[in-house]
């Protein structure tokens, strides 16, 4: 692509995202949810950040899906939703569900696993 | 009054605990920002390029559905098309967050909207959850968003430096960062059968749907979520209903 091409895309990509994130604002003033949409948008947070994440666990390479003991994904990602569900913490859940995932990487691809 | 006028009570307080409540997104979108300014150098994007869609675009996942499909070579149009399916969640994010910004006026409005991504909407649906609104939580709010913004541009800055020394860093499994990040948002939020069944559909219909174009799995599943937490929660009410009737 050109040069010119490219910044269309930017420009273009730019104004899409307003188009989305804005107009609910803009109109805020006009704007009722009846209570069942309020109710449906309690709902928002938990399915879309689980349907960003739980794909990325399961299908480690975007093509198979994986459930086996041996994905680091999955497994850290199960002693991650465990540690949070416990303490409700997001720190160590970050942490240890990191250092979980890159333990488990390195002893699946240095054969130790 | 004369003089300088006090900020009113609490700003200051409401600016640093946004920024408190925002860092752990912070540390794990650096990944991201890195490895998206790396990926798309190797790709062949211009500096300028790289940074114009960290700071006008601000979406790390369309940035690098662009990226991907650039390398395919795709068309315009294509790449505007995955953007809009991509982000349309911003949408329930607006709604979801509008109760708290309709006093606020346009300017405030505009800025909350446009730099508003998923890790900001976490923070804040949080927020007014737990303590609600309050006269200055929009600071708050605000405050989490220019963390985002400054994190995101800077890590793509620093991407773009390393980009060519590190080719592959896209396969050191950085990105696990978000992972762990959204389970720790998620898991709290889990507060009743509804919410685990809305999150359980909501995984397997992206997950079976993940291979359709424009990552439309993530959409259906997020809607299919939606429609199964609310029937299940409709079913039971009318259960009480029904008991207490008897």
């Amino acid at each position: 692509m050109s040069a010119v091409e490219i910044g269309l895309m930017i420009v273009g990509m730019a104004l899409i995202n307003l188009a989305i994130r804005w107009p609910v604002y803009l109109f805020a003033d006009h704007v009722r949810f009846p209570p069942l949409i309020e109710r449906a948008l309690a709902f928002v947070p938990v399915t879309v950040l689980t349907a960003i994440i739980v794909p990325m666990i399961l299908l480690p390479d975007g093509e198979t899906v994986s459930i086996d003991w041996r994905n680091p994904y999955l497994v850290a990602g199960i002693v991650a939703a465990a540690i949070s569900w416990r303490w409700h913490r997001l720190m160590p859940t970050i942490l240890i569900g990191m250092a979980v995932f890159f333990a488990m990487r390195w002893l699946v691809e240095s054969g130790r696993l | 009054m004369t003089g300088l006028r006090p900020l009113p009570t609490g700003l200051g307080r409401e600016i640093a605990r946004g920024l408190v409540a925002t860092l752990p997104m912070m540390i794990s979108a650096f990944p991201f920002g890195l490895i998206f300014g790396a990926l798309a150098t190797a790709n062949g994007l211009s500096p300028l390029a790289v940074m114009g869609m960290s700071l006008f675009v601000f979406s790390g996942s369309a940035q690098f559905v662009a990226v991907i499909l650039l390398g395919t070579g795709s068309a315009l149009g294509v790449i505007w098309l995955a953007t809009l399916i991509l982000n349309l969640r911003h949408l329930l994010y607006a709604a979801t967050l509008v109760d708290h910004v309709r006093h606020l006026n346009q300017v405030w409005r505009f800025g909350l909207a446009a730099w508003l991504t998923d890790e900001t909407f976490a923070v804040m649906e949080r927020r007014y959850r737990l303590e609600g609104g309050g006269e200055n939580a929009h600071w708050y709010y605000l405050a989490s968003c220019l963390g985002m913004y400054v994190n995101w541009a800077f890590w793509t800055y620093v991407g773009v430096i390393v980009g060519t020394r590190f080719e592959d860093i896209g396969n050191w499994g950085l990105e696990f960062a978000m992972v762990v990040t959204f389970i720790g948002i998620v898991m709290p939020a889990l507060r009743a059968s509804p919410y685990w069944l809305a999150a359980i559909t909501a995984g397997s219909v992206a997950t079976l749907g993940y291979q359709l174009p424009y990552k439309l799995g993530l959409l259906l599943g997020a809607l299919a979520g939606i429609a199964a937490g609310l029937a299940l929660q409709e079913w039971q009410r009318r259960r009480r209903i029904g008991e207490l009737a008897s």
